[in-house]
Protein backbone atom coordinates (compact mmCIF):
# COMPACT_ATOMS: atom_id res chain seq x y z
CA UNK A 1 0.00 0.00 0.00
CA UNK A 2 1.30 3.40 -1.02
CA UNK A 3 2.09 5.85 1.92
CA UNK A 4 -0.41 8.33 2.98
CA UNK A 5 -3.21 5.99 1.83
CA UNK A 6 -6.33 5.63 4.27
CA UNK A 7 -7.35 1.99 4.73
CA UNK A 8 -10.83 2.09 5.89
CA UNK A 9 -11.27 -0.69 8.42
CA UNK A 10 -14.68 -2.23 6.96
CA UNK A 11 -17.00 -4.68 8.84
CA UNK A 12 -16.59 -7.93 7.10
CA UNK A 13 -20.18 -7.83 5.35
CA UNK A 14 -18.87 -5.00 3.51
CA UNK A 15 -15.44 -6.36 2.20
CA UNK A 16 -16.81 -10.47 2.00
CA UNK A 17 -15.99 -11.62 -1.53
CA UNK A 18 -17.72 -14.58 -0.36
CA UNK A 19 -21.34 -13.51 1.21
CA UNK A 20 -20.90 -10.78 -1.83
CA UNK A 21 -20.97 -13.90 -4.03
CA UNK A 22 -23.62 -15.89 -2.51
CA UNK A 23 -25.78 -12.99 -2.58
CA UNK A 24 -25.30 -12.30 -6.28
CA UNK A 25 -25.98 -16.54 -6.64
CA UNK A 26 -28.94 -16.12 -5.24
CA UNK A 27 -30.10 -13.19 -6.93
CA UNK A 28 -29.29 -14.50 -10.43
CA UNK A 29 -31.25 -17.90 -9.25
CA UNK A 30 -33.98 -15.65 -8.37
CA UNK A 31 -33.91 -13.70 -12.01
CA UNK A 32 -33.41 -17.79 -13.33
CA UNK A 33 -37.68 -18.35 -12.95
CA UNK A 34 -38.86 -14.66 -13.63
CA UNK A 35 -41.12 -14.26 -16.26
CA UNK A 36 -39.65 -14.06 -19.62
CA UNK A 37 -40.04 -10.51 -21.07
CA UNK A 38 -39.16 -11.01 -24.59
CA UNK A 39 -41.69 -10.45 -27.19
CA UNK A 40 -41.39 -13.47 -29.92
CA UNK A 41 -41.55 -10.57 -32.79
CA UNK A 42 -42.81 -12.11 -36.00
CA UNK A 43 -45.76 -13.88 -34.06
CA UNK A 44 -46.28 -11.51 -31.49
CA UNK A 45 -46.21 -7.98 -32.37
CA UNK A 46 -45.87 -4.49 -29.40
CA UNK A 47 -48.62 -2.04 -30.21
CA UNK A 48 -47.46 0.64 -31.59
CA UNK A 49 -48.55 4.57 -30.56
CA UNK A 50 -51.88 6.23 -31.77
CA UNK A 51 -49.40 8.90 -32.64
CA UNK A 52 -46.92 6.70 -34.62
CA UNK A 53 -45.68 8.26 -37.53
CA UNK A 54 -44.78 5.61 -40.35
CA UNK A 55 -44.62 5.27 -43.97
CA UNK A 56 -47.57 7.66 -45.78
CA UNK A 57 -51.18 7.16 -46.92
CA UNK A 58 -53.58 8.46 -49.58
CA UNK A 59 -56.83 8.82 -48.37
CA UNK A 60 -59.73 7.98 -50.94
CA UNK A 61 -63.55 9.58 -52.16
CA UNK A 62 -66.24 7.13 -52.23
CA UNK A 63 -65.53 6.76 -55.78
CA UNK A 64 -62.05 5.65 -54.85
CA UNK A 65 -60.10 8.85 -56.43
CA UNK A 66 -57.35 10.56 -53.88
CA UNK A 67 -58.99 13.17 -52.07
CA UNK A 68 -55.87 15.67 -52.98
CA UNK A 69 -56.87 18.45 -54.56
CA UNK A 70 -52.71 19.22 -55.46
CA UNK A 71 -53.08 22.74 -53.28
CA UNK A 72 -49.57 22.44 -53.10
CA UNK A 73 -49.28 22.99 -49.22
CA UNK A 74 -47.48 19.56 -48.52
CA UNK A 75 -44.57 20.25 -50.94
CA UNK A 76 -44.34 23.77 -49.62
CA UNK A 77 -44.57 22.88 -45.77
CA UNK A 78 -42.07 19.72 -45.96
CA UNK A 79 -38.64 19.80 -44.56
CA UNK A 80 -36.94 16.73 -46.40
CA UNK A 81 -38.59 18.28 -49.76
CA UNK A 82 -39.36 14.49 -50.33
CA UNK A 83 -43.30 15.50 -51.92
CA UNK A 84 -43.11 15.58 -56.08
CA UNK A 85 -46.38 17.39 -56.82
CA UNK A 86 -47.99 18.07 -60.16
CA UNK A 87 -51.33 19.84 -60.79
CA UNK A 88 -53.51 19.06 -63.26
CA UNK A 89 -56.68 20.16 -63.73
CA UNK A 90 -60.13 18.51 -65.95
CA UNK A 91 -63.13 19.73 -66.92
CA UNK A 92 -65.07 20.90 -64.47
CA UNK A 93 -62.11 22.96 -63.10
CA UNK A 94 -61.40 20.65 -60.28
CA UNK A 95 -58.14 20.40 -59.56
CA UNK A 96 -56.41 17.25 -58.89
CA UNK A 97 -52.61 15.56 -59.12
CA UNK A 98 -50.59 14.48 -62.17
CA UNK A 99 -48.07 13.43 -60.05
CA UNK A 100 -47.76 12.53 -56.42
CA UNK A 101 -44.69 10.91 -55.55
CA UNK A 102 -43.32 10.76 -51.67
CA UNK A 103 -39.62 9.58 -51.45
CA UNK A 104 -39.73 7.85 -47.73
CA UNK A 105 -36.28 7.82 -48.21
CA UNK A 106 -35.87 11.17 -48.11
CA UNK A 107 -39.07 11.65 -45.82
CA UNK A 108 -38.09 12.21 -41.97
CA UNK A 109 -41.76 11.19 -40.01
CA UNK A 110 -42.56 14.75 -38.97
CA UNK A 111 -46.30 14.56 -39.86
CA UNK A 112 -45.91 18.04 -41.29
CA UNK A 113 -47.99 17.19 -44.58
CA UNK A 114 -50.80 15.24 -42.33
CA UNK A 115 -50.98 18.44 -40.89
CA UNK A 116 -51.41 21.32 -43.29
CA UNK A 117 -53.65 19.08 -45.33
CA UNK A 118 -57.18 21.15 -46.08
CA UNK A 119 -58.30 17.77 -47.44
CA UNK A 120 -57.16 15.33 -44.84
CA UNK A 121 -56.00 13.40 -47.90
CA UNK A 122 -51.99 12.50 -47.09
CA UNK A 123 -51.59 10.80 -44.03
CA UNK A 124 -48.95 9.20 -42.07
CA UNK A 125 -49.24 6.12 -41.21
CA UNK A 126 -48.89 3.81 -38.40
CA UNK A 127 -47.02 1.05 -39.74
CA UNK A 128 -43.11 0.22 -39.89
CA UNK A 129 -42.46 -2.93 -41.85
CA UNK A 130 -41.20 -1.38 -44.81
CA UNK A 131 -38.86 -3.73 -46.50
CA UNK A 132 -38.37 -3.41 -50.50
CA UNK A 133 -36.15 -4.76 -53.09
CA UNK A 134 -35.00 -2.13 -54.66
CA UNK A 135 -34.30 1.83 -53.58
CA UNK A 136 -36.33 2.99 -55.90
CA UNK A 137 -39.65 0.45 -53.93
CA UNK A 138 -39.27 3.40 -51.54
CA UNK A 139 -40.36 6.09 -54.04
CA UNK A 140 -44.05 5.62 -53.18
CA UNK A 141 -46.29 6.93 -55.81
CA UNK A 142 -50.23 8.25 -55.85
CA UNK A 143 -50.97 4.26 -56.82
CA UNK A 144 -49.44 2.95 -54.09
CA UNK A 145 -50.53 5.80 -51.56
CA UNK A 146 -53.73 5.27 -52.26
CA UNK A 147 -53.79 1.54 -52.27
CA UNK A 148 -52.27 0.92 -48.64
CA UNK A 149 -54.73 -0.03 -46.29
CA UNK A 150 -52.56 0.22 -42.72
CA UNK A 151 -54.07 2.97 -40.15
CA UNK A 152 -53.16 6.19 -39.91
CA UNK A 153 -51.72 8.39 -37.62
CA UNK A 154 -53.93 10.43 -34.91
CA UNK A 155 -52.49 13.79 -35.00
CA UNK A 156 -52.00 15.30 -31.34
CA UNK A 157 -54.97 17.67 -30.37
CA UNK A 158 -53.93 20.46 -28.60
CA UNK A 159 -57.64 20.58 -26.75
CA UNK A 160 -56.51 16.63 -26.04
CA UNK A 161 -53.51 16.41 -25.13
CA UNK A 162 -53.64 13.07 -24.11
CA UNK A 163 -55.35 11.48 -26.46
CA UNK A 164 -58.68 10.71 -24.50
CA UNK B 1 -0.72 -62.56 -31.76
CA UNK B 2 -0.34 -59.96 -29.43
CA UNK B 3 -2.39 -61.38 -25.98
CA UNK B 4 -3.95 -58.32 -25.14
CA UNK B 5 -5.83 -58.94 -21.64
CA UNK B 6 -2.21 -60.24 -20.47
CA UNK B 7 -0.55 -57.27 -21.81
CA UNK B 8 -2.92 -55.18 -20.12
CA UNK B 9 -2.63 -57.21 -16.91
CA UNK B 10 0.59 -56.67 -16.61
CA UNK B 11 0.64 -53.45 -17.25
CA UNK B 12 -2.42 -52.70 -14.43
CA UNK B 13 -1.97 -55.66 -12.16
CA UNK B 14 -5.42 -53.90 -10.29
CA UNK B 15 -7.77 -55.15 -12.74
CA UNK B 16 -9.45 -58.21 -12.38
CA UNK B 17 -8.37 -60.98 -14.76
CA UNK B 18 -11.23 -60.85 -17.39
CA UNK B 19 -11.60 -63.62 -20.05
CA UNK B 20 -10.04 -63.45 -23.35
CA UNK B 21 -11.33 -61.01 -25.59
CA UNK B 22 -14.18 -59.81 -22.79
CA UNK B 23 -11.84 -57.09 -21.57
CA UNK B 24 -11.15 -55.89 -25.14
CA UNK B 25 -14.73 -55.88 -26.21
CA UNK B 26 -16.11 -54.71 -23.20
CA UNK B 27 -13.56 -51.14 -23.05
CA UNK B 28 -14.29 -50.89 -26.76
CA UNK B 29 -18.04 -50.96 -25.90
CA UNK B 30 -17.62 -48.62 -23.01
CA UNK B 31 -15.25 -46.25 -25.02
CA UNK B 32 -17.62 -45.84 -27.51
CA UNK B 33 -20.96 -45.02 -25.22
CA UNK B 34 -18.70 -42.74 -23.10
CA UNK B 35 -17.19 -41.37 -25.97
CA UNK B 36 -21.26 -40.27 -27.46
CA UNK B 37 -21.99 -39.38 -24.15
CA UNK B 38 -19.42 -36.78 -23.68
CA UNK B 39 -19.38 -35.46 -27.07
CA UNK B 40 -23.49 -34.94 -27.01
CA UNK B 41 -22.86 -33.27 -23.57
CA UNK B 42 -20.70 -31.15 -24.48
CA UNK B 43 -22.92 -30.15 -27.57
CA UNK B 44 -25.86 -29.60 -25.51
CA UNK B 45 -23.79 -27.67 -22.94
CA UNK B 46 -23.65 -24.77 -25.79
CA UNK B 47 -27.52 -24.78 -25.59
CA UNK B 48 -27.18 -25.10 -21.98
CA UNK B 49 -25.07 -21.99 -21.70
CA UNK B 50 -27.27 -19.62 -23.86
CA UNK B 51 -30.76 -21.06 -22.52
CA UNK B 52 -29.54 -20.69 -18.69
CA UNK B 53 -28.00 -17.03 -19.59
CA UNK B 54 -31.50 -15.87 -21.42
CA UNK B 55 -33.22 -17.16 -18.40
CA UNK B 56 -31.35 -15.56 -15.82
CA UNK B 57 -31.51 -12.44 -17.98
CA UNK B 58 -35.09 -13.09 -18.54
CA UNK B 59 -35.43 -13.86 -22.07
CA UNK B 60 -36.30 -17.10 -23.93
CA UNK B 61 -32.87 -18.47 -25.18
CA UNK B 62 -32.87 -20.04 -28.92
CA UNK B 63 -35.97 -21.56 -29.63
CA UNK B 64 -36.44 -21.73 -33.35
CA UNK B 65 -34.68 -24.61 -34.63
CA UNK B 66 -35.85 -28.34 -33.16
CA UNK B 67 -39.28 -26.90 -31.44
CA UNK B 68 -39.80 -24.58 -28.72
CA UNK B 69 -36.89 -25.75 -26.79
CA UNK B 70 -34.31 -25.22 -29.35
CA UNK B 71 -32.92 -28.82 -29.32
CA UNK B 72 -31.18 -28.74 -32.69
CA UNK B 73 -29.33 -25.62 -31.80
CA UNK B 74 -25.93 -27.41 -31.25
CA UNK B 75 -26.27 -29.36 -34.74
CA UNK B 76 -27.15 -26.15 -36.55
CA UNK B 77 -24.34 -24.61 -34.86
CA UNK B 78 -22.28 -27.32 -35.85
CA UNK B 79 -23.63 -27.44 -39.80
CA UNK B 80 -22.68 -23.79 -39.42
CA UNK B 81 -19.10 -24.27 -38.44
CA UNK B 82 -18.53 -26.62 -40.85
CA UNK B 83 -20.26 -25.03 -43.95
CA UNK B 84 -17.97 -21.50 -42.97
CA UNK B 85 -14.96 -20.35 -44.69
CA UNK B 86 -11.68 -21.11 -43.39
CA UNK B 87 -9.63 -18.07 -43.11
CA UNK B 88 -5.67 -17.98 -42.24
CA UNK B 89 -3.95 -14.52 -41.05
CA UNK B 90 -1.13 -13.80 -43.61
CA UNK B 91 1.37 -13.74 -40.88
CA UNK B 92 0.10 -16.77 -39.08
CA UNK B 93 2.43 -19.31 -38.53
CA UNK B 94 0.50 -22.22 -40.57
CA UNK B 95 1.20 -25.46 -38.76
CA UNK B 96 1.82 -24.54 -35.57
CA UNK B 97 -1.94 -22.17 -36.52
CA UNK B 98 -3.59 -25.43 -37.60
CA UNK B 99 -2.40 -27.51 -35.06
CA UNK B 100 -2.87 -25.85 -32.21
CA UNK B 101 -6.99 -26.68 -31.84
CA UNK B 102 -6.09 -30.16 -32.44
CA UNK B 103 -3.55 -29.43 -29.01
CA UNK B 104 -6.59 -28.15 -26.97
CA UNK B 105 -9.34 -30.92 -28.03
CA UNK B 106 -7.42 -33.81 -27.33
CA UNK B 107 -6.34 -33.77 -23.59
CA UNK B 108 -9.55 -32.39 -23.06
CA UNK B 109 -11.27 -35.43 -24.41
CA UNK B 110 -8.73 -37.78 -23.13
CA UNK B 111 -9.24 -37.25 -19.02
CA UNK B 112 -12.71 -38.36 -18.69
CA UNK B 113 -11.05 -42.23 -19.50
CA UNK B 114 -10.13 -42.35 -16.10
CA UNK B 115 -12.90 -41.30 -13.62
CA UNK B 116 -15.62 -44.15 -12.88
CA UNK B 117 -19.09 -43.86 -13.76
CA UNK B 118 -20.99 -46.68 -12.18
CA UNK B 119 -21.22 -49.53 -10.00
CA UNK B 120 -19.13 -52.08 -11.68
CA UNK B 121 -21.78 -54.62 -13.66
CA UNK B 122 -21.83 -58.21 -12.89
CA UNK B 123 -22.55 -60.31 -16.31
CA UNK B 124 -21.00 -63.65 -17.05
CA UNK B 125 -17.91 -62.82 -18.06
CA UNK B 126 -17.00 -61.52 -15.38
CA UNK B 127 -17.34 -58.47 -13.31
CA UNK B 128 -17.14 -55.20 -15.38
CA UNK B 129 -15.83 -52.20 -14.27
CA UNK B 130 -17.60 -49.11 -15.29
CA UNK B 131 -14.70 -46.99 -16.24
CA UNK B 132 -12.82 -46.94 -19.71
CA UNK B 133 -9.07 -47.18 -17.69
CA UNK B 134 -8.64 -47.75 -14.71
CA UNK B 135 -5.07 -46.83 -14.42
CA UNK B 136 -3.25 -47.29 -11.57
CA UNK B 137 -1.62 -43.42 -11.34
CA UNK B 138 -5.40 -42.50 -11.56
CA UNK B 139 -5.45 -38.75 -10.12
CA UNK B 140 -2.01 -37.98 -11.65
CA UNK B 141 -2.99 -39.01 -15.29
CA UNK B 142 -5.67 -36.75 -14.90
CA UNK B 143 -3.51 -33.89 -13.86
CA UNK B 144 -1.01 -34.48 -16.39
CA UNK B 145 -2.95 -34.77 -19.26
CA UNK B 146 -5.35 -31.34 -18.35
CA UNK B 147 -2.18 -29.39 -17.85
CA UNK B 148 -1.13 -30.31 -21.52
CA UNK B 149 -4.94 -28.20 -22.70
CA UNK B 150 -2.50 -24.82 -21.80
CA UNK B 151 -0.70 -25.52 -25.00
CA UNK B 152 -3.40 -25.47 -27.57
CA UNK B 153 -3.83 -22.17 -25.92
CA UNK B 154 -0.80 -20.93 -25.76
CA UNK B 155 0.79 -22.17 -29.39
CA UNK B 156 -3.11 -20.46 -30.65
CA UNK B 157 -1.88 -17.24 -29.55
CA UNK B 158 1.21 -17.43 -30.84
CA UNK B 159 0.97 -18.37 -34.22
CA UNK B 160 -1.80 -16.15 -35.02
CA UNK B 161 0.64 -13.47 -34.91
CA UNK B 162 -1.65 -11.06 -33.32
CA UNK B 163 -0.99 -8.96 -30.47
CA UNK B 164 -4.08 -9.69 -28.86
CA UNK B 165 -4.31 -13.81 -29.31
CA UNK B 166 -0.47 -13.63 -27.92
CA UNK B 167 -1.81 -11.68 -24.85
CA UNK B 168 -4.58 -14.29 -24.40
CA UNK B 169 -2.60 -16.92 -24.96
CA UNK B 170 0.58 -15.44 -22.41
CA UNK B 171 -2.33 -15.08 -19.86
CA UNK B 172 -3.62 -18.28 -19.95
CA UNK B 173 -0.78 -20.07 -19.45
CA UNK B 174 0.62 -17.61 -16.23
CA UNK B 175 -3.10 -18.54 -14.83
CA UNK B 176 -3.11 -22.26 -15.66
CA UNK B 177 0.31 -22.73 -14.08
CA UNK B 178 -0.55 -20.77 -11.20
CA UNK B 179 -4.29 -22.36 -10.45
CA UNK B 180 -2.44 -25.91 -11.39
CA UNK B 181 -0.49 -25.94 -8.38
CA UNK B 182 -3.57 -25.02 -5.90
CA UNK B 183 -5.35 -27.48 -7.65
CA UNK B 184 -3.01 -30.39 -7.27
CA UNK B 185 -2.33 -29.57 -3.48
CA UNK B 186 -6.00 -29.31 -2.77
CA UNK B 187 -6.39 -33.24 -3.89
CA UNK B 188 -3.53 -34.31 -1.28
CA UNK B 189 -5.86 -34.21 1.55
CA UNK B 190 -8.36 -36.21 -0.77
CA UNK B 191 -5.65 -38.90 -1.42
CA UNK B 192 -4.32 -39.11 1.65
CA UNK B 193 -7.56 -40.15 3.40
CA UNK B 194 -7.96 -42.60 0.49
CA UNK B 195 -4.84 -43.47 0.53
CA UNK B 196 -3.77 -44.64 -3.07
CA UNK B 197 -4.34 -42.51 -6.19
CA UNK B 198 -6.63 -44.34 -8.05
CA UNK B 199 -10.40 -42.67 -8.57
CA UNK B 200 -12.50 -46.01 -8.16
CA UNK B 201 -10.60 -46.34 -4.72
CA UNK B 202 -11.48 -42.83 -3.79
CA UNK B 203 -15.14 -43.32 -4.61
CA UNK B 204 -14.92 -46.28 -2.46
CA UNK B 205 -12.95 -44.76 0.68
CA UNK B 206 -15.91 -42.04 0.42
CA UNK B 207 -19.02 -44.52 0.48
CA UNK B 208 -17.33 -46.20 3.21
CA UNK B 209 -16.34 -42.90 5.00
CA UNK B 210 -18.60 -40.05 4.06
CA UNK B 211 -18.37 -37.85 1.11
CA UNK B 212 -15.34 -35.56 1.12
CA UNK B 213 -17.14 -32.55 0.55
CA UNK B 214 -18.41 -33.14 4.19
CA UNK B 215 -14.56 -33.64 6.04
CA UNK B 216 -12.83 -31.41 3.62
CA UNK B 217 -14.44 -28.68 2.84
CA UNK B 218 -11.76 -26.21 2.22
CA UNK B 219 -10.32 -28.57 -0.12
CA UNK B 220 -13.20 -28.68 -2.23
CA UNK B 221 -13.36 -25.00 -2.22
CA UNK B 222 -9.82 -24.81 -3.45
CA UNK B 223 -10.44 -27.22 -6.17
CA UNK B 224 -13.74 -25.73 -7.19
CA UNK B 225 -11.92 -22.44 -7.61
CA UNK B 226 -9.18 -23.97 -9.47
CA UNK B 227 -10.89 -25.83 -11.96
CA UNK B 228 -12.92 -22.40 -12.96
CA UNK B 229 -9.33 -21.35 -13.74
CA UNK B 230 -8.17 -24.47 -15.37
CA UNK B 231 -11.18 -24.22 -17.38
CA UNK B 232 -11.13 -20.76 -18.55
CA UNK B 233 -14.38 -20.09 -17.12
CA UNK B 234 -15.71 -16.34 -15.88
CA UNK B 235 -14.45 -15.31 -13.59
CA UNK B 236 -11.55 -16.28 -14.76
CA UNK B 237 -12.24 -15.93 -18.54
CA UNK B 238 -9.27 -13.32 -18.87
CA UNK B 239 -7.35 -15.75 -21.85
CA UNK B 240 -10.71 -14.55 -24.36
CA UNK B 241 -11.39 -11.39 -22.04
CA UNK B 242 -13.93 -9.78 -24.59
CA UNK B 243 -13.92 -6.24 -23.75
CA UNK B 244 -10.00 -6.52 -23.62
CA UNK B 245 -8.29 -8.49 -25.84
CA UNK B 246 -11.44 -8.72 -28.83
CA UNK B 247 -11.71 -12.42 -27.93
CA UNK B 248 -8.17 -13.48 -26.96
CA UNK B 249 -6.14 -16.53 -27.88
CA UNK B 250 -9.02 -17.71 -30.64
CA UNK B 251 -9.35 -14.25 -32.32
CA UNK B 252 -7.74 -14.98 -35.90
CA UNK B 253 -9.69 -18.21 -35.65
CA UNK B 254 -12.54 -19.30 -37.98
CA UNK B 255 -15.29 -21.67 -38.79
CA UNK B 256 -14.34 -25.87 -37.10
CA UNK B 257 -11.01 -24.53 -36.08
CA UNK B 258 -12.47 -21.72 -33.58
CA UNK B 259 -15.18 -24.22 -32.53
CA UNK B 260 -12.99 -26.89 -31.45
CA UNK B 261 -11.88 -24.48 -28.93
CA UNK B 262 -15.47 -23.90 -27.50
CA UNK B 263 -15.69 -27.70 -27.99
CA UNK B 264 -12.75 -28.24 -25.57
CA UNK B 265 -13.43 -25.54 -23.28
CA UNK B 266 -16.91 -27.68 -23.05
CA UNK B 267 -15.37 -31.25 -22.46
CA UNK B 268 -13.11 -29.52 -20.34
CA UNK B 269 -16.10 -28.44 -18.30
CA UNK B 270 -17.48 -32.03 -17.77
CA UNK B 271 -14.71 -33.56 -16.88
CA UNK B 272 -13.74 -31.30 -13.87
CA UNK B 273 -17.59 -31.55 -12.98
CA UNK B 274 -17.35 -35.15 -13.19
CA UNK B 275 -13.87 -34.65 -11.28
CA UNK B 276 -15.63 -32.96 -8.27
CA UNK B 277 -17.88 -35.39 -8.24
CA UNK B 278 -15.52 -38.38 -8.06
CA UNK B 279 -13.28 -36.52 -5.62
CA UNK B 280 -15.65 -34.75 -3.63
CA UNK B 281 -18.68 -35.84 -3.67
CA UNK B 282 -18.56 -39.60 -3.66
CA UNK B 283 -18.72 -40.34 -7.48
CA UNK B 284 -21.39 -43.03 -8.42
CA UNK B 285 -22.57 -43.33 -5.02
CA UNK B 286 -25.79 -43.25 -3.90
CA UNK B 287 -26.00 -40.85 -1.57
CA UNK B 288 -28.07 -41.58 1.68
CA UNK B 289 -27.45 -45.48 1.59
CA UNK B 290 -24.94 -47.69 2.27
CA UNK B 291 -25.84 -51.24 1.01
CA UNK B 292 -24.98 -49.99 -2.67
CA UNK B 293 -21.60 -50.54 -2.10
CA UNK B 294 -21.60 -53.79 0.30
CA UNK B 295 -24.36 -55.14 -1.36
CA UNK B 296 -24.30 -57.40 -4.29
CA UNK B 297 -23.44 -55.76 -7.66
CA UNK B 298 -26.28 -56.01 -10.40
CA UNK B 299 -27.71 -54.20 -13.38
CA UNK B 300 -30.28 -52.17 -11.85
CA UNK B 301 -27.11 -50.70 -8.97
CA UNK B 302 -24.92 -50.21 -11.83
CA UNK B 303 -27.88 -48.18 -14.23
CA UNK B 304 -28.88 -46.05 -10.86
CA UNK B 305 -25.65 -45.41 -9.84
CA UNK B 306 -24.87 -44.30 -13.37
CA UNK B 307 -27.79 -42.14 -13.40
CA UNK B 308 -26.89 -40.43 -9.69
CA UNK B 309 -23.45 -39.70 -11.30
CA UNK B 310 -24.34 -38.19 -14.36
CA UNK B 311 -27.41 -36.24 -12.40
CA UNK B 312 -24.62 -34.85 -9.60
CA UNK B 313 -22.35 -33.99 -12.61
CA UNK B 314 -24.96 -32.37 -14.65
CA UNK B 315 -25.80 -29.87 -11.33
CA UNK B 316 -21.97 -28.78 -11.60
CA UNK B 317 -22.51 -28.16 -15.17
CA UNK B 318 -25.17 -26.35 -14.03
CA UNK B 319 -23.04 -24.33 -11.67
CA UNK B 320 -19.96 -23.82 -14.08
CA UNK B 321 -23.03 -21.62 -16.09
CA UNK B 322 -25.07 -20.01 -13.50
CA UNK B 323 -21.07 -18.77 -11.76
CA UNK B 324 -20.36 -17.52 -15.27
CA UNK B 325 -23.35 -15.30 -15.40
CA UNK B 326 -23.31 -13.86 -12.14
CA UNK B 327 -19.32 -13.17 -11.52
CA UNK B 328 -17.68 -10.52 -13.02
CA UNK B 329 -14.40 -10.87 -14.04
CA UNK B 330 -11.24 -10.56 -12.11
CA UNK B 331 -8.67 -8.10 -12.74
CA UNK B 332 -5.15 -9.88 -13.87
CA UNK B 333 -3.36 -8.88 -10.42
CA UNK B 334 -6.50 -10.01 -8.30
CA UNK B 335 -6.06 -13.79 -10.10
CA UNK B 336 -2.83 -13.54 -9.21
CA UNK B 337 -2.99 -12.79 -5.96
CA UNK B 338 -5.75 -14.84 -5.26
CA UNK B 339 -3.83 -17.64 -6.77
CA UNK B 340 -0.41 -17.32 -4.94
CA UNK B 341 -1.16 -15.72 -2.03
CA UNK B 342 -3.91 -17.28 -1.02
CA UNK B 343 -4.69 -20.30 -2.59
CA UNK B 344 -1.52 -21.78 -2.25
CA UNK B 345 -0.68 -21.33 1.43
CA UNK B 346 -4.23 -22.11 2.36
CA UNK B 347 -3.45 -25.42 0.45
CA UNK B 348 -0.49 -26.14 1.99
CA UNK B 349 -1.25 -25.54 5.19
CA UNK B 350 -4.62 -27.72 4.46
CA UNK B 351 -2.65 -30.36 3.82
CA UNK B 352 -0.35 -29.69 7.00
CA UNK B 353 -3.35 -30.25 9.00
CA UNK B 354 -4.98 -32.92 7.90
CA UNK B 355 -2.12 -34.92 7.61
CA UNK B 356 -1.58 -34.41 11.18
CA UNK B 357 -5.18 -35.33 11.88
CA UNK B 358 -4.80 -38.64 9.99
CA UNK B 359 -1.50 -39.24 11.78
CA UNK B 360 -2.87 -38.59 15.17
CA UNK B 361 -6.05 -40.73 13.99
CA UNK B 362 -4.24 -43.23 13.22
CA UNK B 363 -1.44 -43.25 15.79
CA UNK B 364 -4.79 -43.43 18.34
CA UNK B 365 -5.62 -46.80 16.93
CA UNK B 366 -8.96 -45.19 15.57
CA UNK B 367 -9.99 -46.92 12.55
CA UNK B 368 -11.70 -45.42 9.13
CA UNK B 369 -15.16 -45.66 9.66
CA UNK B 370 -18.12 -43.30 11.60
CA UNK B 371 -15.88 -42.28 14.90
CA UNK B 372 -13.04 -41.01 12.22
CA UNK B 373 -15.49 -39.27 10.01
CA UNK B 374 -17.24 -37.23 12.28
CA UNK B 375 -13.66 -35.96 13.98
CA UNK B 376 -12.54 -35.44 10.49
CA UNK B 377 -15.71 -33.41 10.09
CA UNK B 378 -15.46 -31.13 13.25
CA UNK B 379 -12.18 -30.33 12.87
CA UNK B 380 -13.67 -29.53 9.24
CA UNK B 381 -16.31 -26.93 11.20
CA UNK B 382 -13.88 -25.24 12.91
CA UNK B 383 -11.07 -24.89 9.76
CA UNK B 384 -14.61 -23.75 7.74
CA UNK B 385 -15.43 -21.01 9.99
CA UNK B 386 -11.67 -19.86 10.42
CA UNK B 387 -11.05 -18.98 6.65
CA UNK B 388 -14.50 -18.03 6.00
CA UNK B 389 -15.17 -15.74 8.58
CA UNK B 390 -11.49 -14.76 9.63
CA UNK B 391 -10.01 -14.63 6.85
CA UNK B 392 -12.17 -13.35 4.89
CA UNK B 393 -11.99 -9.83 5.06
CA UNK B 394 -11.00 -8.28 2.03
CA UNK B 395 -8.01 -10.04 1.96
CA UNK B 396 -8.96 -13.27 -0.40
CA UNK B 397 -9.34 -11.11 -3.29
CA UNK B 398 -7.60 -7.83 -2.38
CA UNK B 399 -9.53 -4.43 -3.27
CA UNK B 400 -12.84 -6.29 -3.87
CA UNK B 401 -14.48 -4.31 -1.71
CA UNK B 402 -18.49 -3.24 -1.05
CA UNK B 403 -19.71 0.33 -1.34
CA UNK B 404 -18.56 2.81 1.99
CA UNK B 405 -21.19 3.29 4.27
CA UNK B 406 -22.63 7.33 4.86
CA UNK B 407 -19.94 8.05 8.29
CA UNK B 408 -17.21 6.04 6.46
CA UNK B 409 -17.12 8.57 3.83
CA UNK B 410 -17.41 11.71 6.29
CA UNK B 411 -14.67 9.29 8.25
CA UNK B 412 -12.70 10.04 5.20
CA UNK B 413 -13.49 13.51 4.10
CA UNK B 414 -12.84 14.49 7.65
CA UNK B 415 -9.27 13.15 6.86
CA UNK B 416 -9.07 15.23 4.00
CA UNK B 417 -9.98 18.01 5.23
CA UNK B 418 -6.94 18.01 7.90
CA UNK B 419 -4.69 17.20 5.92
CA UNK B 420 -1.70 19.87 4.28
CA UNK B 421 -2.48 18.31 1.30
CA UNK B 422 -6.12 19.85 0.52
CA UNK B 423 -5.62 23.57 1.92
CA UNK B 424 -7.35 24.95 -0.62
CA UNK B 425 -6.22 22.93 -3.24
CA UNK B 426 -9.65 20.52 -3.57
CA UNK B 427 -12.43 22.91 -3.66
Amino acid sequence: MAIGVKVLDRPIEDVSYIRATLKGMGLTLKHLFQEKVTVQYPEQKWGISPRWRGTHRMLTTETGKAKCVACGLCPTVCPANCIKLVPGEDEQGNRYPLVFEIDEFRCIFCGYCQEVCPEEAIHVGRHYENSEYSRAGFVYDLERLTSQTHPVCEMWDPEDPKGE
Amino acid sequence: MINFPALLQAANPQLPPAGDGVFVIFTLIKLVIVFSIYMVSAALLTLAERKISAWIQGRHGPNRVGGRGGWLQPAADGVKSFMKEETYPAAAYKPIFILAPVLAFIPAMTTIAVIPFGAPLPTRWGLIPMIVADLPVGFLFVLAISSLGVYGIVLAGWSSNNKYALLGGLRSSAQMISYEISMGMSTIPVLLLAGNVTLSTIVTQQAYGGWNVVNLTIAFFIFLVAAFAETNRLPFDLPEAESELVAGYHTEYSAMKFSLFPISEYCNMVTASALMVTLFFGGWDVPFTGRDNIGPFSGWLTLLSIVIFLLKTAFFLFFYIWVRWTLPRFRYDQLMSLGWRFMLPLSLAYIVIIATAVLILDSAGIHRGAMYSSILGVLNMALVVIVFAILDRGRIISPAYGRARADQIAKLRAASARSPLSAGAID
